[in-house]
């Protein structure tokens, strides 16, 4: 069986391969290092434009730093914060809540609901925020009365449209129906991204199709609707500032108005940029924290 | 004729009668009569797309029936009779009917977002609303059942496909089901896997569970089906024990279905 000349070879490899392991231990080989002169040169660059920024912000004493931070917390900025918190939290909230039902209605099997709520998103999508809380705003020109009835009969008249459209109405409900059409359409993707199989196995288990959305569907769209909401609130603390046409008194009307009086434009728009700052960059945190939450269930692999 | 007695007195757990199912134009079931009784393994083998998962679907009304009548432990599925009206249930009621009838599905659809004791738990609570701490006891027994009760902290994630569809058969035994359905359970699985969910469904057969199952593992058909039924192309070809199926198969079509399965 053997095979005398094979039998030679492999000995004398396996001799060789002992040889070269040997001349390894003996004398030990230096590893060069791949140079990175790119990483050295950008680096460099990168340095000079950090530089160049601290120094328009240090020794430029045009910031008026002393000034910025004077107003930071005096009372009629700090009243402007809470005022765009709670715009921004109840525009946001209009705009989830009609967002979730625009969703449910474009799912419709219903056309005329369907179609209805693609309408609504077509039309609310298409106009320009700030627009919208112009037209809100002088509604009662258009409407002077607001009134319950049957379309094309009789009415009856409730209230004059300016006693309901204050400066507050008129932004919340501006900023939130534009909203709406963009949370709808966050929410509807959100719900299609739920497999078929989900509420399949919800429905042979018994539950009613409303069990099913809320306990299997509406939980599992949550994971994908999260990002880009965030995204919507985020843009919403910003799209805040738009509300300065009507006048309404948050965060930028309020340092307009005091720059207005003591031409400080630049420390008073510093001041604003800060608290905008500080504001989306709580919510960023807050949306990491849900984010983690919702993904508990890919993320973590326990073995054992 | 003795054995004609006895099988009166067993209960019909499922029965159809000239059941059609067409989508638009495509007929999917061209007329299917059934009975299942109490206690009874059917397995349904036939090539795919004979309507084998559409018959298993009308069974707990997934799928509206087109035509024929069809009846789940002696209720008529979808539909109430008054005279000779049928009246169409409102989803509440379908969905009453539907807790009796437990169904495992070939792509497991567990619900990710739930861990596998809340994956078993959720529909006895919502569904049938009993207590909670009940409810829990009662997983972690159908968990021990299926040989998972040390995974029941465990996402669907962190589960084998194995182990995914031994929960999903545990969610739907947690409802106490009269019947299940298995609409090919083991189809997705790694071929290592299959074992230990059929040596489940063995155990469930044994412990005298209703079971209908559609199914391509012929040797769990021969080792554990009371009768197996045939499709093909819409229409039942063999309905027998598994001894005159294999072998005396009394039409070509089976007979040819069968050689090409087994060879």
């Amino acid at each position: 069986m053997a095979n005398p000349p094979s039998t030679v070879a492999s000995t004398h490899n396996v001799k060789r391969f002992n040889d070269l392991h040997r001349a390894h231990e003996v004398e030990d080989f230096v590893v060069v290092p791949l140079r990175h002169p790119g990483r050295w040169i950008s680096a460099a660059l990168m340095l000079f434009v950090l530089l160049s920024i601290a120094d328009l912000l240090i020794t430029n004493p045009r910031w008026q730093w002393q000034t910025v931070i004077e107003y930071l917390f005096s009372p009629p900025i700090l009243i402007g914060v809470g005022n765009t918190l709670l715009l921004t939290i109840l525009a946001e909230l209009v705009g989830i809540v009609l967002g979730i039902m625009l969703a449910i209605l474009r799912l419709s099997e219903n056309p005329l609901l369907s179609w209805s709520s693609a309408g609504f998103t077509w039309i609310f999508r298409g106009i320009p925020p700030m627009v919208m809380i112009l037209f809100i705003y002088f509604l009662s020109a258009l409407v002077p009365t607001i009134s319950i009835g049957i379309p094309f009969g009789p009415a009856i008249k409730l209230i004059a449209t300016n006693k309901v459209i204050t400066q507050m109405a008129a932004a919340v409900i501006g900023l939130g129906l534009a909203q709406a059409a963009y949370v709808a359409e966050i929410v509807r993707s959100g719900i299609l991204s739920v497999s078929a199989g989900q509420s399949r196995a919800a429905l042979a288990l018994g539950m009613t199709p409303t069990r099913a959305m809320r306990h299997i569907i509406f939980p599992q769209a949550m994971r994908v609707v999260v990002p880009p909401l965030s995204n919507e609130v985020i843009s919403m603390v910003k799209a805040t500032s738009l509300v300065s046409v009507i006048g309404f008194t948050e965060l930028l009307t309020t340092v307009q108005i005091i720059y207005g009086r003591t031409f400080e434009q630049i420390p008073l728009l510093m001041v604003a940029v800060i608290w905008y700052g500080v504001i989306t960059t709580v919510l960023t945190l807050v949306q990491s924290n849900i984010e983690k939450r919702l993904n508990r269930s890919v993320k973590t692999i326990k073995k054992g | 004729m003795a054995e004609i007695e006895a099988q009166k007195r067993v209960k019909v757990m499922v029965e159809a009668f000239d059941l059609c199912k067409n989508y638009g134009s495509f007929e999917v079931l061209k007329g299917i009569d059934l009975r299942v009784h109490q206690g009874e393994v059917m397995c349904i083998i036939g090539p795919s797309g004979s309507g084998k998962s559409t018959l298993l679907r009308c069974m707990n009304h997934l799928e509206n029936i087109s035509s024929g009548r069809l009846f789940v432990d002696g209720e008529l599925v979808g539909y109430r009779q008054e005279g000779h009206r049928l009246y169409e249930l409102k989803p509440a009621e379908v969905c009453r009917r539907r807790r009796d009838i437990g169904m495992v599905f070939q792509h497991f659809d567990l619900f990710p977002h739930l861990t596998a004791l809340e994956n078993v738990c959720l529909a006895p609570q919502v569904v049938r609303r009993r207590k909670k701490d009940e409810v829990i006891r009662d997983a972690m027994a159908m968990l021990q059942k299926v040989g998972l009760s040390t995974k029941h902290a465990y996402y669907p994630s962190q589960l084998s496909g194995g182990q995914q569809q031994r929960v999903a058969i545990a969610r739907a035994l947690a409802m106490h089901p009269k019947i299940m359905l298995f609409d090919e359970p083991t189809s997705a699985l790694d071929p290592e896997l299959v074992g230990e969910v059929l040596k489940v469904m063995k155990d469930l057969a044994n412990s005298g569970m209703t079971m209908v199952v559609v199914t391509h593992e012929m040797d769990f058909a021969r080792e554990v089906a009371d009768r197996i039924v045939i499709m093909d192309a819409g229409r039942i070809i063999e309905d027998g024990t598994p001894k005159q199926i294999f072998s005396n198969p009394k039409t070509d079509r089976a007979r040819a279905f069968l050689d090409r399965l087994i060879s």
